[in-house]
Parts: C-alpha cells; structure tokens; sequence
C-alpha cells in the first residue's frame, strides 16, 4: 500500500499544471487564460503560429517569466507562489534545452555538460567524468568531449544541450524550438532522442516547436495555441481527423500537406 | 535588489573561488600593462609641468619629487587609474554579462537553479576589490617612477633632489586616502557595469548602448566619489 502511494504521489508530483494562465505585457495581453495538464512520462508538444505566445508560455512554467494572472502547479506544490529558494529546489529537477542551445562558448563540450555537476554535486572527479561521458554517449556525441561549441555544427550544439539539461537525471524536461534550424534528418534525430530519454527516464517532457515532423512523430500530447489561446489538444493520431480548421491550417499549411492529408483521409475511407 | 541577490550563499564554494580567480587574473593580470603606461606617463607629466611652474619662483626644486609623490598618491593615481579601468574592466564587464543574457546563458544557468547574480557578479566585485588597489599601489609607484625618468633623466633636477623631494613631508594617511578611494571605485566600476550588462535587452545596438552607459555612470559616479571622500577624508 505504501509503495503504491510512493508511485501515486511520484507520478503527481512530475505532472505540471497551469492554471488560468494570462500574461500581459503593458496593454497586451499575449496569454489569455490557459489551463493545461503536461503529463508524466510524455512528450507535451506546444504548438502554434509565431507570436501565439508558445515561448511566453514555457517561460512562465519554468519560471523565467511571472504570471499576469493563474497558478503553475509542480504536482502538489503551487510554484507560483514559492519563493526564490524553494524555486531552486524544484529548478534541479528541471533541465531545459534552449532555442539557441545556450551553451557557453568559453568552456568546452564536456564542461558544459559538466557545468551543473560542478554546481550542485559532490562528487567526485571520476563520478563527474563518468556521468559526462554516460550523458555525451546517450546524444551520440562520444568523442566530442574537448570540443568548443563554436567547433561543433548547430545539430551537435542542440545534442550538447540536450546532454547538459539531462546530466542531473531531471523530472522535468523543456524544450524551446529543439529544432529550429536544422535540417529535417537532423531534426528527426534531436525529436527521436528526446522522445527515447522521456521514456527511459519517465520525464515530463514540454515541448515547444512549430516543426510539423515533431508533431507527427513525438506527438503524445498536443496542444495547440492560437493568438494567445488554447485552440485545440489532443495527441498526433488525433490530428488527421481533427475537425479544428486552426489546426487544419496550421499543420496542412501548404497545398501540398493538405493534398497529403486528403489522399491518406481517402485511403482510411476505402 | 540586485546586489543583495548578488550577496548571497553560494552554491558551491569552490565554483565560486575559480570564477574569482578567474576575474581577478582578467580585471588584475589583464590590466597592469595598460595601467602602467598611464601611470608612467602621469608621473612624468606631473614632473615637467611642476618643474615649468617652478621656473623663475623661490620654491626649491626638490619640491618636484614631493609634488609627483603626492599627487600621484592622492589623486592621480587612483582617480586617473580607475577612470581607465572604468573604460576597460568595466564595459568588459557589461558586454559579457549582457552578452550571456543575449545568449540565454543567464536562463540556463536560472533553469538549473544557479542563483546568477551572484555567481556572475560576486566574483567580479571580489576580484575588483582585492586587484584594482593593488594596480592603483603598482600605478602610484610606477607614477614616482614615471617623475623621476622624466626630471632626473630629463635634467630637471639631480638624484639626490628627486629623493629628498620624496622622503619629504610623508604622511601614511596620504596612503590610506589613495586605498579608500581605490576600494570605492573598485566597487563602483564593477557593480555599474555589471548592473548594466544584467539587465540588457534587446539586440547588440542595445549592448554597444550598455556598455557605453556603464562606462560613463562608472566614470561619473567615481568622479562623485572622488570629490566626496575628498570632503570626507581632509576635514
């Protein structure tokens, strides 16, 4: 009984919430009320056109950004009004892999991804070398370790990224546009490695990409946002017979998509 | 609000200590060249000029070492000094730091739960603390230098005049006024700058605009204290 309550409260605890979320910046308002679950052990896609305040959102749930107005929950604990320690707490259990992959340009590939070891941990030098080397094998970047990030391509600076946000075994893992400028190969390798640590390591994944591969892909939950407001959710295999024109005209955004999706709607029909 | 996040725990002691050591082997090593130049030259300057103002008065010559010495120590070389490391440590300071807020360095650092003004400003101002005096003691002494090559070499005066200028009329409180300001400055053109760099937005147009701003409120407010520890420390 114990044990389950353990597994109950674990599987609460990595759901993250937000609750009637606004943010307005001066007269405008960018979020107009977004209530939302990102669940455990999946990859919670965000979707939406530039500017539906995707970016606001996963700020204002990692804390970068403070609420106008509403709640974010980590399980049980209200992190909207926590205060800056508490936030640090539940900010080691958070990795976060940035647009841009934020790696710092004065340190190598393997100090970056031992940065938050160095910060947080004590452990020994060995211990750190290992863990850094377990987490550059997991991205498939072994041998990249005495690299700087400006020797790298923009493909291996993301897997860098990814390596860093999930040296400290996260619960919590986001992503800001994984896979904005890269090619489609590459950018179906960083949604594949994502999805494959979300499961191995049951994380409570938040992804923000206007990539239409990744949706179709990685897509477990799926929610998406239009001027600001919550349009539409549901997971990818929900998306072809969705019935959402926004939807519709944001993934099938081409004439091509839509003559796509139509020959695949007829086929299921026959 | 800034300087009290900055002022806090560190997280880890020893993360901190190499990001100190660092600063100070940028703001202290990275400077003595440039401060050395100019302190040269402010001592030799302040020789010939006094040395022309002498000309054709009662005032004895030797009175040019005492001059340069003293000058140097209560002024010159910490104001001179500063203002240019204001110039070079501090819109160094704001470019880096406003370039990792650019570049999402200080959100990822946030998101790992690093508490960021204080691991990227504390060492800063430690480091400034403890090396600009130390430059602004190596300035003075090279300044001292910088007057004798020029009045000695020059054949303004003798040797013998040069050092009885300087052994004369001494007062080690001369010396605390030059620690004081240089512990004063140190502070404002590390945090001003620092301030500026953390708190950037924008593109690069605004970080040029940063690092400029953090130049000139550094130079202003050190000139401010200048005049204000004047006050405070000859009544």
């Amino acid at each position: 009984m114990r044990t389950y309550e353990i597994c109950q409260r674990t599987k609460i605890i990595r759901m993250i919430r937000a609750v009637d979320i606004r943010k307005s910046f001066g007269e405008t308002e960018v979020l107009k009320g977004i209530s939302m679950t990102f669940e455990k052990g999946k990859t919670n896609l965000i979707i939406g056109r530039s500017g539906a305040g995707k970016t606001v959102l996963l700020k204002l749930l990692v804390g970068l950004m403070e609420p106008t107005h509403g709640e974010i929950w980590y399980g049980d604990d209200n992190f909207s009004e926590m205060g800056k320690k508490q936030r640090r707490a539940i900010r080691m259990e958070v990795g976060m892999l940035f647009q841009g992959s934020a790696l710092f340009d004065s340190m190598t590939v393997e100090e970056n991804v031992r940065f938050p070891l160095d910060m947080f941990t004590n452990m020994t030098r060995k211990e750190k070398q290992k863990q850094v080397d377990y987490c550059l094998a997991r991205v498939e970047l072994d041998g990249a370790n005495k690299k700087f990030p400006s020797e790298t391509s923009g493909g291996m600076q993301k897997r860098v990224g990814i390596a860093r946000s999930i040296v400290l075994n996260p619960k919590y893992l986001f992503c800001d546009e994984p896979n904005s400028g890269l090619d489609p190969k590459t950018a179906l390798l960083i949604d594949e490695l994502i999805k494959r640590i979300t499961d191995e390591n049951e994380m409570t994944t938040i992804i923000n990409t206007h990539d239409m591969n990744s949706v179709m892909e990685i897509g477990d939950n799926i929610a998406l946002l239009y001027l600001g407001e919550l349009s539409w959710q549901g997971n990818k295999s929900e998306v072809l017979d969705s019935d959402n024109e926004l939807l519709q005209d944001f993934i099938f955004a081409s004439p091509f998509l839509q003559r796509l999706r139509d020959a695949a709607l007829n086929r299921n029909q026959v | 609000m800034l300087l009290r996040s900055a002022i806090a725990r560190p997280e880890k002691f020893s993360m901190y200590w190499k990001e100190t050591m660092r600063q100070m082997d940028d703001i202290g090593v990275g400077s003595i060249i440039i401060v050395s130049i100019i302190a040269i030259f402010i001592g030799a300057v302040t020789a010939v000029q006094f040395a022309y103002q002498l000309d054709g008065t009662l005032v004895p010559r030797w009175y040019i070492g005492y001059i340069v010495r003293d000058s140097t120590i209560i002024e010159l070389a910490p104001t001179i000094s500063c203002l240019v490391l204001a110039g070079k440590v501090g819109s160094n300071i704001a470019a880096e730091i406003g370039g990792m807020r650019q570049k999402e360095h200080i959100d990822a650092m946030e998101i790992m739960g690093v508490n960021t003004a204080s691991y990227l400003i504390l060492p800063k101002v430690i480091a400034g603390l403890i090396m600009i005096p130390i430059l602004v003691c190596m300035a003075a002494f090279i300044s001292i230098l910088g007057g004798y090559l020029s009045s000695v070499m020059g054949g303004l005066i003798t040797h013998e005049e040069y050092l009885r200028g300087l052994r004369s009329f001494f007062s080690d409180y001369n010396v605390l006024m030059m620690i004081v300001k240089s512990l004063v400055f140190a502070f404002i053109l590390t945090t001003v700058p620092a301030y500026q760099g953390y708190y950037v937005k924008g593109g690069s147009i605004e970080l040029g605009q940063a690092s400029t701003q953090a130049v000139v409120y550094s130079d202003i407010l050190i000139l401010l204290g200048d005049y204000v520890i004047a006050l405070l420390l000859t009544q």
